[in-house]
Parts: C-alpha cells; structure tokens; sequence
C-alpha cells in the first residue's frame, strides 16, 4: 500500500495554540485528514508539521446565530445571525441537524431556506467519509485535476504538473494558470446562502463573505494564508427563502461533483422572485456565481420560460475542462438542464422521480 | 438419487468460510506476519515503451534500511502463463512495454524505506516508438514490441472456416452487417494482489499468494527460478476476489521469492490500487464485425465473425482469449456455417487477459444486438427470434463443441414471465424500455493450459475415528464458495454435516493438483472428483458396517451422522463409529478421486478453445430509464434467468448471479480502462488515465438496481448432482440486454459499451439531423487475414480435423490431440505456428 511520509504531528486544544503552531511555516491544518492524507501518501503535499484541529472544542458545535456577528457578506443577504457551524463540525453531524432539514423531509415541495446546504452535504462522498471530514475542510478541498490525482510514480510519467512539481499544465498546455477544478459540494451551496467565514492566524481575526475565500486558480484557489485557521461559517437568517442543490456525478456515492448546481430564492406571496442566487461548482476553480441567471429571475414568476432564460444565462459562464469525469462538451451541454432542474423543485414541482434517477438515491432525512 | 433426498445439496445454506470472512478472521496474504520480514516496492517504467540503457542502483543500495535491490539481471529466465508466450521477466532485462512495467526491485527494512529508495535508482532510457491502440500495431510492424508473434506487432492471427459461409448468404434473404466496439475493462478485486515468500527451515521456498492458479504459479516459479519444483510450495490465500485478475504467475511473486531464498528472511509485497491496474490481465478492448445471414423465419443460414484485440504489452492468456472471441457464437443459436478470424496485436499498455466471461462477452455483445436488430428487421418480437433458434441439447456444434443440456429456452420462459415483457417490450412511455439477451458459458475449459493427459482436478479425503473428514483440494477459494463446494459434496455423500468437515485447499505441498479457479471450472471438476473420493469412502464404511450389523450393503443409508439400515432405520451405527468400524477393518481410511474432462471432438488447430463438459445458459431483461436532454441512463430493474443445471447451494449461486450482474452494469455503464497520450512533441507519456478506485467508475451499491434471479434446475448428468457453471455465464447477456433496452427506451443504437449519457446524446443527435440513429465504431480495419483452416461441419461429414492442414499427418492421435491444444498456447513448442524469426 502506498505510506504517509514523515511528519510531526500536533494536536493542540485551542484554536490560539493552533495558529501559534502554524505561524511557524512548514505546517497544514488537518481535520477529519479525507482529502489531506491521500494526497500525502500520493506526495502531492509533503508538509513537515500537521496541526490536527480534533481536540479544538470551540470548532465542534453548531448554534443560532449571533445577531450582533458584523460580517461584511452581500447586503441583499444581511447579516450572520442565522447559524453558526464550527468549523471542525463533521459532514454527518451537519446532515444530522435539524434546523438544516427543516422544510426538507424528501418531501416535495422543498421549503426549508438551508435545505440545499443539507443536500450538499448529504451528498459528499460516502457516509465513512462524511464521518470524518468537516465542513471547513470540505470548504477548503484541495482543487482537483486528472493530472494531479495521481501516485508520485504517475505524475512522474507526465513529468509533473503545474501543481505539483511541473512546469506544464497538461489540461491545456498553453494555459498560463492551473486549471485544476474546484469540487466541493458544501461551498456553492453556502455561497448561494450568503454566507460568511471567520479566519482567525497568530495576528488576529477576520470575518469575509464565503465568496472572497475563493478565486479562480487551480493553485492558488483559497485567499486563506497558509497561517491562518478557517475556524467558523456563519449563515444569515433566510426566512421566506427556499434553497436547493442539484449535484451531477457517475454514481449514487463517492464521486466529487463534475458539476454542482446550488439554487436559492425569495419568493413573494404572489409566486414573483424577490431575490435570486445561482451558484456553480465544478465548471472552474472557484464556485462560479452566476449572477446573470440570478437577475434573469428576479421579479418574474417561475414559469417555464423565466426558468428556461434563467438556466441559459447560469449555464453560460460554466467552462469545463477535460480534467475530470465526463467529456467536457458534455458537462457543458447539461449544465442547464441541471439548473433548470434546481428551478423546478424550488418552483414546487414533485422532482422526486428525477432526483432518484440522478442521485441514484432518494437523499431521505434520517 | 432424487432431489428431495438430499440432506446439503439444493439447501440454501450459511457456506463453510463465511463465519472467518463476517468476522474479519480470514486471513489474506497481507494479514500475514512473519519474524524477521522485509518488504518489497517495486521500481516501474516511467516510459510506455523503451531500451533500458543503464541502472545505477547505487545511491539506493546505500539508504538506510535497505537490504537487497534486484534489477532484470537477477531473473534471466522468462516465464508466461502460456507455454506459448513465455515472453515476460519479472524485472525488464532491456526494455520496458508500458508504464508500470516493472524495472528493479528494493527490499527494505518497511515499505516507506523501500518506497523512498525506489527514487534513488537512477534508470536511463532510450525512447522507443509508442503504441497506443491496436490499427498503429497493425500499420507499423517496427520495432516490434516483442521478437516472437505471427508477423510485426501482431501476436495471434487466426481464421477457422467451417462450412460455406459464402454461400449461406447468398441462400439468405436478408445479410446484416454490424460493427461493434467493446472497450477494455478491469477486474477490481477488493483485495489488492498480495504476497509472502520465505525460505522455510529446510531451505525450501514457500510463496503465500493472493493467485487463484497456485498450480501454475508453482510451475512458473520453478522455472523462473531453476528450483526443482518439489523444492517449492505455493499457497493460495483466500483471495478477496480475482474475477481472472489474478490467474497468471506474476513479476511481484517471482521477484520476492528470489529475494526470500537470497535474503533467507521473509519478504512481503502488497501491491497498491495502482499497481493492480498494472498488472491487469483484463478484458481486452475487441473491435468486432458480424456478418449474419437470415432466413424470413429468422434461421440463421451463416455467420462471419471478425475480432481485432487490444492484447497490451504481453502474451497472458492472449492467444486462448483469441480464439475465445470466436468460440462460443455457436452454441447459443443453431448456426450451420461459420467463418470466424481473429486478431491480437500488442500494445503499449498493460496486457490484457481472462476477466469473467474471457473473450467471450465482447462477441457476445455484438452478436445479441445484431440478433435484436434482425428481430426488427423481421417484425419478429426478439425473445421469439431466439426461441425459434435456440440450438438442441447433445448436438455437436458447427466448430465441433460437444453441448450437452441446454436450458436456454426455458431461461427465456422464465424471464419473459417474471418481466412481464409481452406487455412492456415496445409499450413503455418514450424514455422507458427493456430489452432481452442471451448467452452460454462454459462449465470449465476443456483443456489444460500445458498439455498433459492427467486428472484437472483432485480431491483427497482423510476419514478420522472422531467422525470428522478433512478434503484436501488443490482448488483456490476467491471469494466464489469452492470451499463450500467441496464440502458440501463430500457431506452429502458421506450423511454428515459440512461443518464436520474441514477444507484444505490451495497448498501445493498438502493438497492434490486443482488447475485453479478459472473457466468456471472448479464446481464441475473439483466436484466430480470430491464426489468420487467420497463414494470411495462411503464403499469402505458401508462393507465395515454391513459386517457388523449383518445387512446388506447396498441397503445402508448414510445421513444425520449416521449409517442404518434403510429398511429398519433405528438398526444403525454413528458415522464416527462407522469409521472406526472401517479403519479396524481396512487400515487407515484414506480415498482420492479425480476428474478428467472428456476429450474433445475438435482436432483441428484452434480447437483447443471453447471444449467444455458442458455449458450453462442465461437470458436477461434489463429495463432502463434515458432522459432524452442528457443522456442520462439508469437501470431500475433487471431480470436474469440462469440455467444451472442444479443449484448446490442456492445462496451462492444467486450471489453469483448478482454479483455478475454488477461487474456486467459496469461494463455496460461506466467501467473504461483507458489511457492518455500527452501530445507528442511535448511528452512521451502514455499513461492509464485513471488508475485509482475514485476515478475507473464502477458502480457502487447505490448503483446497483434490484435484480430478480430466476434458477432454472435440469441437472445435467456431466455436472457433480448435476450442476453447472455460474461464476461467470450471468455475466454476458446483461450488456447487450442494456444496449437493446437503450433502443426501445429511445430508438437510438450504441454500439459499444461503456454505454454513456454522452454517447446517447450524440446518438439522439444524429436521429435528430436525420442521420443513422446510432453510436458506434463505422469500420473495421482491412487485415492481411492467414489462409483459413478449412474444417467441414458434422453435418457436411467432417471429423473434426481441418482439410487443409498438412499437419493432419501426424499419425499418434494424442500428438494430434496436443496439436489442436497448442492453439491456446497450450501444446509443445513444435505444433505451434511459429513467428517469421522462427521460419
């Protein structure tokens, strides 16, 4: 089987002990260790020092939000006074939540304003590694790429990859950047919730909308320094919102996403869309907004054709690369209907049949 | 016997190994530890295809911890699974044919110390041209891959005639012509190949083994290693699944027991998910074309039949797995001529061999759409189509198979019924279909892979005065239940209990010679023979009982751990007694049988593929769901039938049937082993694309539909109480059952598989623009085909022999009988067709 490389290990109880640690360079943050620890054994990280967040209480739990928490997040979502997750919060203990199920039974129609977080996470990998990642750690997946996935003794065959230890990115040669593709579930689905992340480092704490932790580079994907703990996530109130997420994979498990479709709304008494957000994942290096498809709704009722512009509009910016599952024409070409999908069920239609062939599974609360 | 006197056999029952394997107490060959054990990583080709100019192991002879690094000039000998394709190494001599090939070997104190001495070997190469896929094999025959084959890069070319096929079209009133691409797919066994060698304290050398052939690893690791063959002992662990995967004696094994016998230390090697799709040995890639001539009432009059492989780096079990694309079309469906030629080339990947169904679901792929296409053609309904043409028990076949029981129209029966298909085929909602396909495997290859006349399949007994009986067996137990097998027929005989029995199995020192768990044929073989040490047995207590208790002998029942008398049941001994009984009367009780399959009627070259003692025979149903925007497919149900002939124990035959199922879905779904050429001018690299667990999809149990099995029971008398195969028949009908459900879902046609949403999509789209509503391969490349063996069916007075081989000649019928075998690759040397460097 393939080994861990050495390291040294540490497991601190305080989030301060933590970033004291990792304000000392050569270090990474490992938390359930699901997506970091094969990449060790495949030498596609090889940090000196693991600061382990397991025994850090205050990453553990999830709480009503604080309504005095200032998170400077997009003004049409308010504040960071719905919930708070901590960080180290594993994805099983986020699916377990009530307040995230609420309006969300696998019944139709889907009411519940967190309901697409809960599907996002309900839909991470397998119930073995929902147990041990969490949702900071899935926030901050590492960007993934068919030419980066690989054992050392592969990507030595290619002679490496921009990522890794190359020069060239073999997606798209001539590429000036890494194009290695973004494929967390939970980040497009929190930021079509408007929410917000607290970072805290040795120098301090600082508060920023989910959104600006991301930018589109296969690198440099995260605007987190590598001294600094992304510790909380915080969700604003949405009531009278509905929210959903649609994910496309091979299979019923284990696959990251090779496109995820995060959906949420306002809708008024008469059925007219209030507010809009519409979210990609898996089309670049970031989780991709779309905020063209979002205006395309916005104080129109969900008719057929609203959702048809709508899905239109959301699908254009998604750029897929042949780097991951699926060709990528194809990926492209369904993006769409993936988002027409999201449209309907937050319309009300009954896409439980739909979502049982495309999930493979009929995602029950339990 | 009837049926319901059976006390073990037919009872769905808990098998023998499952209370070790639910409690995680099996031990695997990486669960074990010996004193003083070292470790093994093996250094791989960076390089599909290239001279090894230079090794400087230097640097990582002098890391720490590292014991012993062995390079190609420590196993001069070549070694192969066929006698026919000795052509691999177990570190390359001089030249590398894939990435992964191995290229030298570090023995460390633990696997991270080898693992990070494997970099400080420095290897130089010199590039050499790159094969990606078989049509480059075919046009460029420099630099050969290997300096053996038939001609170029081509590693096997065959064309077998029997009959006129041209003029059965000609006498046909319609010709259909399909072609068909299959791709390459891999076994994906849980367990990944393992193994420990050691020199034991008499200075003998011991390999425990994830293999499911130790009897072939035994032989290869003698030659490989010029120790005499009674000097070496194979184990086979309990494999955690081998699907054909590890059937061949590997690199890895051959290079730690080197290092075991040098070390004189205990060295292990686990190989990771990666090198597993290295050593490969899996479906080959098959582009095939079908030529089939039909009367109005849908009697085939002809079929032609035309398969290029994919084979990869090495020989394997390729030249058998050639002539396996060409085999078995015939004992399905009465064909009357048939012309079948076949083609395997070598490539710059790793080497393609038997995975379940070996070579034969790619030609049964194709043949089963076509016969869904003629269906339609026809307007005849497709489960009629076959009813009409399903060929008759005890007939020997166009290519001289010898078919025994024939369960086939009554698995159509049974699924037609259970699907409800006369109400559903062509009347679901668009997006919603099902379609039908058939098949037939066989019960076990007729003819060993090295010819020789001796028994397949051995079984001991050793009877003990406790009552308790051990069964010593050379069958390997991966995963399918031989141990149960072997058991249960031994209990069954004897009237005991099969927990009152242990297995030994797979000890090349303790347990009489099994082949191995390959063909499908360990329940027949090891059954027979299981059955016939035990009737022996049953011979020796009864006449000691007989004596005792004063009745005749052939009076005496043997059930409930006991021996009575059938007329006066409570006049009786206990079994343990019985033994005592016989062991005071005889010695030592102690009985062997064996089994050696009949001979086969085919004697022409090539006829050594396809014999069996008898085939099984399946039909399914699948019903899929597509949406027409994206493609995207999902299969709700599917309906199997199977005919087994007798199910010995039904929990695991209908394990089997399932588990088949799954591996088929796969195939027919998602599973690809494909492989990435960086462009040229920047990069030699031609790599797997994915070799790894997450990314080659295969389907997980979300993805598994309900599958509702269906046993169809005519025991047939070639079988142990009457059984056939299942480990790997159920298998085939599944993916053309799926393609021809696509197409009454939707009216397009794909015709390869993987069966993906993309492909469906680009199908829709060429209905949509008013072109051929299909997805597939448009042409099958023009191949200098060698003049073709002419063998006259039964029907036209032939014997077997092909008319115009001068090698009809040979006047000893067992030379001739090893000629014919030679086509597997199985015969001596001298019968083989030989490469042009040999002419």
């Amino acid at each position: 089987m393939m080994r861990l490389p050495y390291f040294r290990y540490h497991a601190p109880r305080t989030v301060a002990e933590a970033a004291d640690l990792l304000s000392k360079g050569d270090a990474m943050i490992v938390a359930g260790g699901t997506d970091l620890l094969p990449n060790m054994k495949r030498r596609q990280q090889v940090p000196g020092t693991l600061v382990g967040l397991r025994n850090i209480a205050e990453l553990r739990g999830i709480s009503n939000g604080d309504p005095s928490t200032k998170l400077r997040v997009a003004p049409s979502l308010s504040r960071g006074d719905g919930l708070m997750i901590g960080a180290g919060v594993t994805l099983t203990e986020l699916v377990r939540d009530v307040r995230l199920r609420q309006g969300y039974g696998g019944q139709a129609p889907v009411t519940g304003p967190y309901a697409g977080l809960w599907q996002a996470a309900r839909q991470v990998a397998t119930p073995q590694l929902r147990n041990m990642g969490t949702i900071g750690g899935n926030l901050c997946l590492d960007t993934r790429c068919n030419y980066y996935d690989q054992n050392y003794e592969w990507r030595k065959a290619i002679d490496f990859c921009m990522k890794k230890d190359g020069e060239t990115c073999w997606v798209a040669t001539s590429s000036p950047k890494c194009l290695a593709v973004s494929s967390t579930d939970t980040a497009p689905a929190l930021v079509s919730l408007g929410a917000g992340v607290t970072l805290a480092s040795a120098t301090g704490t600082r508060h920023l909308p989910l959104a600006d932790l991301y930018q589109n580079d296969g690198i440099h994907y995260l605007t987190r320094r590598p001294d600094e703990i992304l510790t909380a996530v915080h969700l604003p109130r949405l009531d009278g919102w509905r929210s959903t997420y649609w994910k496309l994979r091979r299979r019923g498990a284990f696959d990251f996403p090779v496109l995820g479709v995060a959906c949420a709304l306002k809708l008024d008494r008469s059925g007219t869309v209030e507010a809009a957000r519409i979210v990609l994942g898996a089309v670049a290096s970031r989780p991709l907004e779309s905020s063209n498809g979002a205006a395309a709704l916005v104080g129109h009722a969900l008719t057929d054709e609203a959702i048809a512009h709508a899905a239109d509009a959301a699908a254009q910016p998604a750029r897929p690369m042949d780097n991951t599952d699926y060709t990528l024409h194809w990926r492209k070409r369904v993006t769409r209907d993936f988002v027409t999908y999201a449209l309907r069920e937050l319309r009300g239609d009954d896409t439980r049949e739909l979502r049982r062939r495309v999930a493979r599974q009929e995602l029950l609360t339990m | 016997m009837a049926a319901t006197s059976f006390k073990t056999i037919g009872k769905p029952r808990r098998r023998v190994d499952g209370r070790a394997k639910v409690t995680g107490q099996t031990k695997f060959a990486d669960d074990l530890m010996l004193p003083r054990m070292v470790h093994c990583k093996l250094l791989r080709s960076t390089l599909p295809h290239a001279r090894v100019v230079r090794i400087d192991a230097s640097r990582a002879l002098a890391h720490p911890g590292v014991h012993l690094v062995m390079t190609g000039r420590d196993f001069p000998i070549p070694y192969g699974i066929l006698p026919v394709s000795q052509d691999e190494h177990a570190l390359a001599i001089d030249r590398v044919r894939f990435v992964g090939d191995p290229v030298a070997a570090v023995i460390a104190r633990d696997e991270l110390t080898a693992f990070d001495a494997l970099d400080l070997i420095d290897v130089e190469y010199e590039p050499l041209r790159t094969f990606a896929d078989p049509e480059e094999s075919l046009t460029h025959s420099t630099p050969r891959i290997h300096d053996y084959g038939d001609a170029g890069n081509i590693h096997k070319i065959v064309s077998l005639g029997f009959g006129d096929v041209e003029q059965a079209f000609a006498d046909a009133d319609h010709v259909f012509e399909d072609t068909f691409f299959y791709q390459g797919s891999t076994h994906l066994p849980i367990e990944q190949h393992a193994a420990v060698a050691a020199k034991d304290p008499d200075g003998k050398l011991v390999l425990w083994s994830s293999t499911q052939t130790p009897h072939y690893v035994h032989r290869a690791l003698a030659k490989a290693l010029a120790i005499p063959a009674a000097h070496v002992r194979v184990i086979a662990t309990p494999n955690g699944g081998g699907f054909g995967g590890k059937s061949d004696p590997f690199n890895h094994e051959v290079v730690i027991a080197k290092a075991a016998m040098l070390l004189d230390r205990p060295v292990k090697i686990c190989l990771t998910r990666e090198e597993v799709f290295y050593c490969h040995r899996g479906r080959h890639p098959v582009l095939m074309h079908f030529k089939t001539g039909v009367k109005r009432d849908g009697t085939i009059t002809g079929l032609h039949v035309k398969t290029l492989l994919d084979g990869g780096a090495y020989g394997s079990y390729g030249v058998a797995s050639t002539f396996y694309t060409g085999a078995l079309q015939t004992v399905t469906y009465h064909i009357p001529t048939y012309h079948f030629q076949g083609c395997r080339v070598f490539t710059n990947k790793p080497p393609c061999g038997p995975k379940r169904g070996h070579g034969t679901p790619q030609s049964r792929f194709g043949q089963e759409i076509q016969l869904d296409k003629i269906a339609e053609t026809l307007s005849l309904d497709p489960a009629e189509l076959r009813l009409r043409i399903v060929e008759r028990p005890d007939t020997l076949t166009a290519n001289y198979l010898r078919i025994g029981t024939i369960g086939l129209a009554e698995c159509i029966r049974r699924v037609t019924h259970a699907a409800d298909w006369s109400s559903t085929y062509r009347k679901l909602p668009p997006g919603h279909g099902v379609g039908i396909a058939c098949s037939s495997y066989l019960s076990g290859a007729g003819l060993p892979i090295y010819w020789n006349d001796m028994p397949h399949s051995g079984v001991q007994l050793k009877l003990d005065r406790s009552g308790g009986v051990t069964a010593f067996c050379g069958a390997t137990e991966i995963g399918q239940g031989s141990d149960d097998v072997l058991v249960a027929c031994v209990a069954e005989i004897l009237g005991i209990d099969p927990i009152d029995i242990r297995a030994v199995t797979g000890d090349t020192d303790l347990t009489p010679v099994d082949l191995g768990s390959y063909s499908s044929r360990v329940t027949l073989m090891m059954g027979n023979a299981a059955i016939q040490a035990a009737e022996r047995a049953r011979d020796l207590l009864a006449e000691a009982v007989a004596s005792k208790i004063n009745v005749p002998k052939d009076r005496l029942v043997f059930a409930e751990r006991r021996v009575f008398d059938a007329e006066n049941p409570a006049t009786g001994v206990a079994f343990s007694d019985a033994v005592c009984l016989a062991e005071t009367m005889f010695g030592t009780i102690g009985t062997t049988g064996s089994y050696t399959p009949p001979r086969s009627a085919a004697k022409f070259k090539g006829g050594g593929v396809g014999p069996s003692p008898t085939y099984s025979y399946s039909a399914a149903i699948v019903e899929v769901t597509v949406e027409p925007s994206t493609g995207w497919i999902d299969v709700p149900r599917v309906w199997i039938a199977h005919d087994i002939g007798r199910a010995l124990n039904p929990t695991l035959v209908r394990g089997q049937v399932e588990g088949s199922v799954y591996m088929a879905l796969g195939e027919a779904l998602m599973e690809e082993q494909t492989f990435r050429r960086l462009p040229p001018r920047l990069s030699h690299a031609l790599v797997h694309k994915f070799p790894s667990m997450l990314e080659y999809k295969s389907p997980t149990t979300m993805d598994m539909p309900d599958v509702i099995t269906e046993l169809v029971e005519a025991p047939d008398p070639r079988g142990p109480f009457g059984a056939k195969e299942v480990g790997q028949g159920p298998l085939l009908p599944v993916m053309p059952a799926v393609a021809n459900a696509v197409y009454d879902a939707i009216g397009v046609r794909i015709d390869e598989v993987p069966i993906t949403p993309e492909k469906i999509l680009k199908a829709l789209d060429a209905k949509a623009a008013g072109k051929t509503p299909r997805y597939g391969p448009s042409r099958f490349p023009d191949i200098a085909w060698p003049e073709t063996l002419q063998v006259p069916p039964p029907w036209e007075g032939g014997d077997g022999t092909a008319v115009n081989d001068q090698r009809r000649s040979v006047p000893d019928t067992r030379e001739r009988h090893g000629a014919s075998a030679s086509a597997p690759g199985v015969g001596p040397r001298r019968y083989e067709k030989v490469g042009p460097r040999e002419r």
